[in-house]
């Protein structure tokens, strides 16, 4: 079941991590333990980042269900030019003002994958896909 | 060790302080690092233990501390956080300090006196 939707501006830092911080508080109310809401929380906001940073704009999905807690993040355009090389931590084409925020060193999606349960990434020039699936099986 | 005590070590002192019984509470590992991708790829292992020790000032240090459940945050070389971050802190309950000492400095005084590593990476 949907029960959010966020809309995202590019290369906004000044609300950056705010629709994570409004999911971490979602997942909190769910009862989910300490331990998966730290990974939604550190997953999402690293794909929130990612979207700030690389995306022209776009929108994070929150649906909820009786046994998995999924997010969906759609930006528009440029896309990943190169999935498999955007995977490989160190790998990045983040710009000196992504590193002035603490971020663009190719940990993102390594990241991301590592604290989520199911991990699906769709790109092409107009644009991205990124689903991601937390069990909430400590909640049942 | 208790917070206090740490603070008192590093000469730092508070920017913002939500909690005032915090200081009194037992702190014992430390997470170290100016880039926040490196803090959120790894584990804390106990983050209402954990004290985030960055030169980085801005809000994304605070979003940072907040996803990993960590509420005290101390800044190096003075730095200091605006009145927009500093409203941002507040509404996440989040415990803020500056010390005037650099990183390193900082860590190994802390690490001298036999605080832990918070933080371990993950394959």
């Amino acid at each position: 079941m949907l029960i959010k939707t966020y809309e995202l501006t590019a290369d906004d830092f000044t609300q950056a991590g705010s629709i994570s911080s409004d999911i971490r508080k979602i997942a909190k109310g769910y009862g989910m333990s300490q331990e998966t809401i730290r990974r939604v929380a550190v997953a999402c906001y690293e794909a929130e980042i990612n979207m700030i940073i690389h995306s022209h704009g776009g929108q994070i999905e929150l649906s909820i269900d009786d046994e998995w807690f999924n997010i969906a993040f759609k930006d528009v355009g440029p896309g990943i030019e190169n999935i498999e090389l955007a995977m490989k931590p160190g790998w990045s084409t983040a710009d000196v003002v992504a590193q002035n925020m603490g971020f663009g060193a190719g940990l993102g999606l390594p990241n991301i994958k590592k604290n989520s349960d199911t991990f699906n990434l769709f790109s092409d020039p107009n644009g991205t896909l990124l689903q991601l699936g937390f069990k909430r099986k400590d909640t049942l | 060790m208790k917070l206090q005590a740490m603070l008192g070590l590093i000469n730092a002192t508070p920017i913002t302080v939500d909690d005032p019984y915090i200081v009194y509470r037992e702190h014992y590992y430390v997470s170290c690092t100016d880039l926040m991708s490196d803090a959120l790829a790894m584990i804390c292992t106990n983050p209402a233990q954990t004290v985030l020790l960055t030169g980085l000032a801005n809000g994304q240090a605070l979003r940072t501390a907040e996803m990993m459940d960590i509420n005290v945050i101390i800044l190096c070389r003075n730095k200091t956080l605006g009145v927009e971050n500093i409203e941002l802190a507040t509404s996440m309950e989040m415990n803020v300090f500056t010390t005037p000492l650099p990183m390193f400095d900082a860590v190994g005084i802390l690490y001298k006196e036999g605080l832990k590593t918070a933080t371990r990476h993950v394959d």
